[in-house]
């Protein structure tokens, strides 16, 4: 047995040292108490809901979400929008269709099937109006950034005025919390720039929040599923373990050795 | 003493065997899960058709999960045939008003009931479908008359969403 | 194969047997007389086991999704994540299971070299393991890059760069590699291929693993030949198969736990990006699994040498029981060695932390003398220690110490006498 703590010891510091080792560089980020953490984690809905407001009004302009379709916002574990609101949603956009019997694409109101409509027609027209830079693709962002949610929720408010001796050339801007700390976005957030139909005051925190919700769903939109599945197999794991452990112990009771 | 020990041995083996049975089991069914349609398909499972241009006499196939759908705008001739129709003659037997709702439109799965195979429009002895195949023959109302087939072709859930558009699925 | 000949007991079981003698194999693996001393390090050839098929079935799921195209397989794999049912746990385990496979892999590794499970006469065993370890490594490269992702990408392209160190072949050898001018399409349809191919070419040499362990029979913790099957011995099935049992199960519950709760934690976040060549992420790091061996790499300044340097560092294992003179088996009885054995872990532990790092300043310092003392273990410190170390007394059986009150020294060999069989 005391092997086994020895192997669970190695382990420990194995996870320590990866961890330690994955952190590129230390800054701290702002922090915020996030639903979605921990062993029984799940999404805020009403945060879901609101953060879905602000991408749609704010983000969506310029960042595609290409992976995401208008179905996943009534599904369970996400927004949970009501079927009617997401079709709703989806027929306000019009979707390129086609051809048609005469060979032409046409427009058509959006449908729950359909993917959610980009801002550009593709990559090179996305740089084109912004300036050179590649706004990115939000479905899996939160996922692609070393700092997670956290980092999305302090860029969103990292915006400040460039410290003495650092020249912004024009369209960059300065954020303490981007790599480098110059980015081609501009502040976009501002207190009360969206209005919450539930009546939440929309300071920029706030929005934030709710926006890097979203985010977090968008990316990982089983994490409320596999929450779930993980805590049931682990249990099971467990109550697995022990009775394995003391089949172990009565088998090996028929010889003199200890296991 | 040594009877009462047997029992509980067997009891923790059997707990553990089952407790492990379990845990294989759910293991396996992700596995199986799978291959069954997804979500993005599941979406599509239905279609809205616009038949505004379809003329009497006239078939239109769409694709429907990745099935053809025939849906056909018949004539009073075509009608008038298919309803005639005494019921005890078909292999399978159904009446045309369960089969065309609204009797100038038949909508109906494409794929003969035989193995799979897409029937011939206006043709066989029963002026309406025949199949290629293995000769399969069906009537002005998708019935099976003559050859190997055990069915009619299947009719999928539709419905008239306004006069010109049928929706399928 | 076993010592007493097996005949079944039904008829039916007779007959199938005299043409294809598989009860008799079951009856050889099921008696197989295992040292009844093994302590929980020798699980982990189950647990690998394990981690093999779990890693062919969820693999041969994933490949019923995933397309390998340049332009979709970045996209399929987000449908397998989104939309497939399940598809999120099956790729998880399977990404997941790759860096259990390799904690496994590493744990099984030092166990050998801690209790000298490679000296005569498994040698034959310890080669083929590394040659798995080797094509696991394939694997896992090929594997990490079907995602299409900027670290896939760019982790290709480093790696296939490698082979342009050799002189006057190498670019060509590059291109054939590539079949272009840059890791595009073509690159990742046979990295596809050979992903599939490889772990089913593992699952041979596993075979042949075990079949070559079960000439000798298992090593033991105090590393003396036994008798078979004698009382040092018990039979593989129930013994061993529970106690295997019960270590995989807690091995699952480490792993269930990165799958439910971190499954990203183990990947690089830039993985998330779709391939982009033209630019390249600012760390350019492989997966943990491989940061020691990409120290090395980083620690030679010239390209070719480099190279050199970290297969050496592999294949250098495949030459350890020649290496080592020591005729005692187990470091139990040799204090010396032990204390090597530690260093050589932490040494390792450094490198794959240096790898990590950007390769600069007082990382590249480290790494260069981690990585001389890597070689120096096992071309200076392993042959001269078998000269040189005075070992502490082996006992002659393992019922011995375990029995024994007190220590029976006059049947206690000194090492002068232990003869290897």
């Amino acid at each position: 047995m005391i092997n086994f703590f020895r192997i669970s010891f190695l382990l420990v510091i194995f996870l320590g040292f990866q961890f330690s080792s994955n952190a590129d560089e230390k800054i701290e980020y702002l922090k915020t108490d996030w639903s979605f953490k921990g062993m029984f984690g799940k999404f805020d809905r009403a945060a879901l809901q609101r953060g879905y407001q602000v991408y749609q009004e704010v983000c969506s302009s310029c960042h595609s979400m290409k992976y995401l379709s208008y179905r996943n916002l009534a599904e369970e574990g996400g927004p949970e929008f009501s079927v009617e609101q997401a079709k709703a949603i989806a027929a306000s956009f019009e979707v390129k269709d086609g051809p048609n019997a005469d060979g032409e694409m046409f427009m058509r109101p959006g449908r729950l099937s359909d993917k959610f409509v980009m801002p550009y027609e593709n990559e090179k027209a996305a740089q084109a109006a912004n300036g050179g830079a590649y706004p990115p693709d939000m479905s899996v962002l939160v996922k692609a950034r070393g700092g997670g949610v956290d980092y999305i929720y302090s860029l969103l408010q990292g915006y400040e005025d460039p410290p003495a001796g650092i020249t912004l050339d024009d369209g960059v801007y300065y954020n303490k919390y981007m790599y480098g700390n110059k980015i081609k976005m501009s502040n976009q957030l501002s207190d009360g720039l969206v209005e919450y139909s539930d009546g939440t005051n929309a300071s920029v925190e706030q929005m934030s929040k709710d926006v890097t919700t979203f985010l977090m769903w968008t990316a990982e939109p089983h994490l409320e599923t596999r929450h779930k599945m993980g805590f049931k197999a682990i249990i099971y794991l467990t109550i697995l373990t022990v009775l394995v452990y003391f089949s172990m112990k009565r088998i090996w009771s028929r010889i003199e050795t200890k296991v | 003493m040594s009877e009462k020990k047997t029992n509980r041995r067997d009891f923790l083996f059997t707990a553990t065997y089952a407790v492990g049975a379990v845990g294989a089991g759910a293991v396996i069914w992700p596995m199986i899960d799978q291959m069954n349609p997804d979500a993005s398909v599941k979406a599509l499972a239905s279609t809205e058709v616009d038949v505004s241009t379809v003329n009497p006499g006239k078939t239109i196939t769409v694709l429907w999960r990745g099935k053809p759908v025939f849906i056909r705008r018949r004539t009073p001739e075509e009608i008038a045939e298919a309803k005639s129709v005494k019921i005890e003659d078909l292999k399978h037997p159904e009446k045309d008003e369960d089969r065309a709702k609204n009797p100038e439109w038949l909508v109906m799965l494409g794929v003969c009931t035989h193995l799979g195979c897409v029937p011939l429009d206006q043709k066989g002895d029963y002026n309406g479908w025949f199949c290629p195949c293995h000769g399969s023959h069906y009537d002005t109302s998708g019935r099976i008359r003559k050859g190997p087939a055990p069915t009619n072709m299947e009719i999928p859930e539709y419905k008239f969403v306004d006069t010109n558009t049928i929706k399928i699925g | 194969m076993s010592e007493h000949e097996y005949t079944p007991k039904s008829k039916v079981g007779k007959w199938f047997n005299d043409r294809l003698p598989l009860l008799t194999l079951a009856n050889h693996l099921t008696d197989y007389p295992t040292p009844k001393n093994l302590n929980y390090w020798w699980t982990f050839g189950g647990i690998l086991t394990f981690c093999l098929i779990t890693q062919i079935v969820t693999g041969l799921v994933l490949a019923m999704h995933y397309i390998a195209h340049a332009d979709m397989a970045f996209q399929s794999v987000e449908h397998i994540m989104r939309d497939v049912n399940y598809g999120w746990l099956i790729r998880y385990i399977h990404a997941n299971g790759a860096s259990m496979f390799f904690l496994a892999v590493y744990i099984h590794i030092f166990r050998s070299l801690f209790y000298g499970s490679y000296k005569s006469p498994r040698e034959v065993i310890w080669i083929i393991g590394i040659i798995i370890y080797l094509l696991m490594m394939a694997a896992a490269f090929l594997g990490y890059v079907l995602p299409w992702g900027q670290m896939s990408f760019w982790g290709a392209t480093v790696i296939t760069n490698l082979f342009s160190a050799i002189p006057l072949v190498g670019e060509g050898i590059v291109t054939w590699l590539w079949g272009g001018y840059s890791v595009d399409n073509p690159t990742l349809t046979r990295f596809f291929t050979l992903h599939y191919l490889i772990p089913f070419l593992i699952l041979g040499l596993v075979v042949l693993h075990i079949w070559a362990l079960h000439v000798p029979g298992n090593n033991n913790p105090i590393g003396i030949d036994i008798k078979k099957p004698s009382k040092d011995t018990v039979p593989f099935h129930p013994y061993i198969v529970i106690k295997d049992g019960f270590a995989l199960l807690m091995f699952m519950i480490v792993f269930a736990f990165f799958v439910f709760y971190t499954p990203n934690i183990l990947g690089h976040a830039d993985n998330y990006i779709e391939a982009n060549p033209l630019v390249t992420p600012a760390h350019i790091v492989p997966e943990w699994y491989l940061l020691p061996f990409y120290a090395i790499l980083r620690s030679v300044p010239d390209k070719l040498l480099g190279v050199i340097a970290m297969l050496s560092a592999i294949l250098i294992l495949a030459a350890l029981p020649w290496l080592d003179t020591s005729k005692i088996r187990s470091a139990v009885f040799r204090p010396l060695y032990k204390q090597f054995y530690w260093i050589l872990v932490a040494d390792v532990l450094i490198l794959g932390y240096v790898g990590a790092m950007p390769a600069e300043g007082l990382y590249l310092l480290v790494a260069r003398i981690a990585t001389a003392y890597y070689f120096l273990h096992f071309l200076v410190v392993l042959p001269v220690l078998g000269f040189k170390e005075r070992t502490t007394p082996v006992p002659l059986s393992i019922t011995e110490p375990i029995l024994g009150g007190s220590p029976n020294l006059a049947a206690v060999k000194k090492r002068d006498s232990f003869k290897d069989q």
